[in-house]
């Protein structure tokens, strides 16, 4: 049967307080208190659908084979773009085999566990399909859906065979209930009464497509060992499980005093979360809302994880950092039009013609190793650097994402344009060689030090907001 | 056989405006008066000049593309004029157009003239710019002093010196080079400050605080220059030659090989001894008088003490500290004032560096002139950023000297 053979996730580091947003917005909207605990994930400036995307993929394919992934899809209504793939970028930046399948799938809070179905039921043997699920959604300031929702990816790679857990059943119903909706263009959701929602949606749509699943799995609502829903609207999980007789202890933790909900990507973070501690033979019910539900059954195998996927999910959860500046909150995310200088009027035009012939060294940082000398280089060239050999044509690709690296040089820099000052730069060694002058991210002035051990990460170089274009390129990220 | 620069070649004049914020001028303007003082101090017609180079560094924003704006301004004779851009560096750039015509005997007398009118983008510190399409997508935008800035972390990596000990002999840095500037009439910065002073200043890029900068500067400085025989036939009698012109370019090792640390320029240590070996300096720090390096930054200055063999490596801390760059020591480094407070009109730099040193030399430079004229100045006139960058050094003294 097919199965999902791994499992990753990517959380961004920034975490707000609600207590923040309470503290901003409470003045007009007292009732915000009930949902001011904890804390929410929000991207950087320099993340997005498609750089979360990659770094929860890069997690899932730790220790898998890249060379053999044959689909690559990826879930999402807030992708960068609305024409241009964005499963193909993320196929780019992973640096998988241009003979791959590349898919996007949006249009609905479901479509994560759509994606997952479609991976599992059409999966071909020795061409694994990674389906990945990401979601970076502008909430309206002073909205509950800023208070509830959150920015996360999650990747799960499907394979023909059983793998950590296998598929016994899927099922669909598609009904177009509208409980919210984005128009083209528009930036904020539009949502109707959440007591319609609950009772009609969620109580009714959500325990048929269940009951449905079961059915064709023969199996009862008891059966179900780890029921994967979440929603933003406080309890209507439980209501669900509740409706559709599942025992209320088999619901996973949503994750909402941590992340908040990652919307189409939120299913598949909970599922991978779920597999972290899902005991062999333990039956696993993951079912998505939106536009009717999407609800796949899976079994626990008896495989055992490595210790480092263990944490796919977990070490995310744990890697945070508290921002209670809402203000800041809202710069990063482009909610509020700050002063930012004259230095931010560089225009970021892309030369689409440069960017496809160099697609290998900018998105998926591929280097040059000289097939005589073995001098490691980025970028490559025609004549190599090396000062010994001057050989002409001898470099091969050399992939170095996945290169460990240290601090060479670096700087704090308070005068440049960047939106989240100050700067953090400097070069970088790879230990196996090579070098490069980068940007650095996520770091703390005292992360930054010479033998520093970093590692690259695929971010957001700069927006073109004239033409609405996303420049992506590699950073230099504190290794954990 | 290479024989090199060596004394084939005299300023006949130079020029130099006033720098700074100079609202009052366009790029034009600066140029005429840069290039009237060099005329009056050659006692040339301009009909005489031969070929022109114009230097400028980032004619985006003022004179646009070609020397046209030069020939234009100045009313050349329909002459020669080749513009040249190696980021800071071009001001050496042009000079060594036109010493090399002269030296090729193409040309009797040429000019070089460089200008920068920077203060028009509207705000402080060099104009973001673009820096080819690969850097566009692969490279880091950053600043020039967050370029700079790297040297200081890498240097304090290989030294083992604290962060508080280097910042302390980059203020000695900057405090000696406004004591210089606030005796220069034509400086752009002409206040004296103290360590204090420096070390309290806001961060602009770490360790690099405010007073670690220069500043950008409108300005433009010109030398005419000509064969020995040809300035003796005009009437000098003190000539200052040149002794050594050598660039060095980054071929891309520092940044993409492996080797370097970070810590001091590769390509000025290469155009030291290059120029040491033409000029015939066996000793530069015994043979040398004065220094005018490329002090963009405190740190600049500091590890450009050790890259031109002056002091030891590691040393320059020590040397600095005891005021061996002062004013008043044994060899003066910026006594104009520098890029620092004399300012930094990007494209004419390099040739205010050698107009001090050609004052210097003949004993003009007015209240700041050293008491006992100095025999060989050295300028260094750097570009780009210590990963990737053009260093550019020329050696001038009086001919037999």
């Amino acid at each position: 049967m097919p199965g999902i053979l791994s499992f990753g996730a990517y959380i961004p580091r920034l975490r707000l307080q609600r207590s923040a947003v309470l503290a901003a917005h409470g003045w007009f909207n007292p009732g915000l208190k009930s949902l001011a605990k904890g804390e929410r994930s929000f991207a950087n400036w320099d993340e997005d659908v498609v750089t979360m995307a990659v770094e929860a993929a890069r997690g899932c394919l730790r220790g898998q084979s890249r060379e053999d992934v044959g689909t690559m899809m990826l879930a999402s209504t807030t992708a960068p773009f609305a024409d241009r793939q964005n499963a193909g970028i993320v196929k780019e930046a992973l640096n998988l085999r241009d003979d791959v399948t590349t898919l996007d799938f949006g249009g609905s809070q479901r479509a994560g566990v759509s994606a997952l179905i479609q991976a599992l039921e059409t999966v071909r043997k020795d061409r694994p399909v990674l389906c990945v699920g990401s979601e970076k959604k502008k909430d309206r300031p002073g909205s509950e859906a800023e208070m509830t929702g959150g920015h996360a990816a999650a990747a799960l790679l499907v394979g023909a065979e059983d793998g950590l857990a296998r598929l016994i059943a899927s099922h669909s119903v598609s009904v177009d209930f509208v409980d919210h909706f984005r128009g083209n263009g528009e930036t904020f959701d539009f949502s109707w009464e959440a007591r319609w929602i609950r009772e009609e949606g969620f109580g009714k749509i959500v325990p048929r497509a269940i009951r449905e699943l079961l059915a064709k799995a023969a199996l009862q609502a008891s059966d179900i060992d780890v029921f994967v829903f979440s929603s933003p609207m406080r309890g209507a999980a439980l209501s669900v499980a509740k409706a559709a007789g599942i025992t209320p202890t088999a619901l996973t933790g949503s994750l909402d005093a941590s992340v908040g909900d990652s919307g189409a990507a939120h299913p598949l973070l909970l599922l991978a979360h779920a597999l972290e501690t899902a005991k062999p033979r333990q039956r696993i019910l993951v079912a998505g809302f939106g536009s009717g539900c999407d609800a796949a059954l899976l079994e626990r195998t008896d495989a055992s994880l490595d210790p480092v996927q263990r944490l796919g999910v977990s070490s995310w959860l744990a890697r945070a950092k508290s921002e209670d500046n809402y203000i800041k909150y809202l710069a990063l995310n482009g909610l509020i039009d700050i002063e930012r200088g004259m230095r931010a009027e560089i225009d970021n035009r892309q030369p689409l013609s440069a960017l496809w012939r160099n697609r290998k060294t900018v998105l998926a940082l591929i280097g040059g190793r000289c097939k005589k000398t073995g001098t490691i280089q980025f970028p490559k060239s025609d004549i190599e650097v090396n000062p010994n050999d001057r050989s002409v044509g001898t470099q091969e690709d050399y992939p170095l994402a996945e290169e460990p690296a240290r601090i060479l040089t670096h700087t704090s820099d308070s005068l440049t344009y960047t939106p989240d000052p100050p700067a953090f730069y400097g070069m970088v060694e790879f230990e196996g060689g090579g070098r490069m002058y980068v940007d650095f991210c996520d770091a703390e002035a005292s992360e930054v030090e010479v033998g520093r051990p970093m590692r690259m990460v695929f971010r957001i170089k700069g927006v073109d907001e004239t033409r609405g274009f996303t420049k992506y390129f590699w950073k230099a990220a504190p290794a954990a | 056989m290479v024989t090199g620069i060596r004394d084939k070649v005299a300023i006949l004049g130079m020029g130099c405006a006033k720098f700074g914020e100079r609202w009052d001028a366009d790029a034009d303007n600066l140029m005429v008066e840069a290039y009237q003082e060099a005329v009056a101090d050659a006692g040339i017609e301009p009909s005489m000049i031969d070929a022109a180079w114009l230097s400028v560094a980032f004619d985006a924003i003022n004179i646009g593309p070609s020397g046209i704006a030069a020939s234009i301004a100045l009313r050349l004779n329909n002459v020669s004029v080749t513009k040249v851009e190696n980021y800071c560096a071009s001001g050496t750039e042009a000079f060594r157009g036109a010493v090399y015509a002269v030296a090729s005997g193409a040309a009797q007398i040429a000019l070089a003239i460089g200008v920068e009118k920077l203060k028009d983008t509207g705000y402080g510190g060099l104009p973001v710019r673009t820096r080819g399409t690969m850097s566009d997508m692969i490279g880091v935008v950053g600043s020039a002093p967050g370029h700079f800035a790297q040297l200081a972390s890498a240097y304090r990596a290989r030294h083992g010196i604290s962060r508080d000990e280097l910042k302390r002999a980059m203020a000695h840095i900057s405090v000696k080079s406004h004591a210089n500037g606030a005796q220069n009439p034509n400086a752009h910065l002409r206040k004296e400050i103290d360590i204090e002073t420096v070390l309290n200043a806001p961060m602009v890029a770490e360790p690099l605080g405010l007073y670690d900068c220069c500043g950008v500067s409108d300005g433009a400085a010109c030398a005419i220059v000509t064969t020995p025989e040809i300035a003796r036939s005009l009437g000098k009698t003190d000539l200052v030659t040149v002794k050594a012109l050598q660039l060095a370019v980054s071929n891309g090792w520092e940044l993409q090989g492996s080797g370097w640390d970070g810590s001091y320029f590769h390509t000025t240590r290469i155009a030291a001894e290059r120029a040491y070996r033409e000029a015939g300096i066996d000793d530069p720090r015994a043979q040398l008088s004065l220094l005018e390096v490329h002090d963009c930054f405190s740190i600049t200055e500091l590890v450009t003490m050790e890259d031109l063999h002056i002091s030891p490596e590691g040393g320059a801390v020590k040397d600095v500290l005891e005021g061996f760059f002062d004013a008043s020591g044994p060899m003066p480094c910026q006594i104009d004032g520098g890029l620092k407070c004399f300012g930094h009109p990007v494209g004419a730099s390099g040739l205010r560096m050698i107009y001090e040193n050609y004052l210097q030399i003949l004993g003009r430079a007015g209240e700041r002139q050293r008491g006992k004229p100095p025999v060989l100045g050295l300028s260094h006139n750097l570009g780009g950023m210590p990963n990737q960058n053009v260093a550019a050094i020329a050696i001038v003294g009086l001919q037999g000297a």
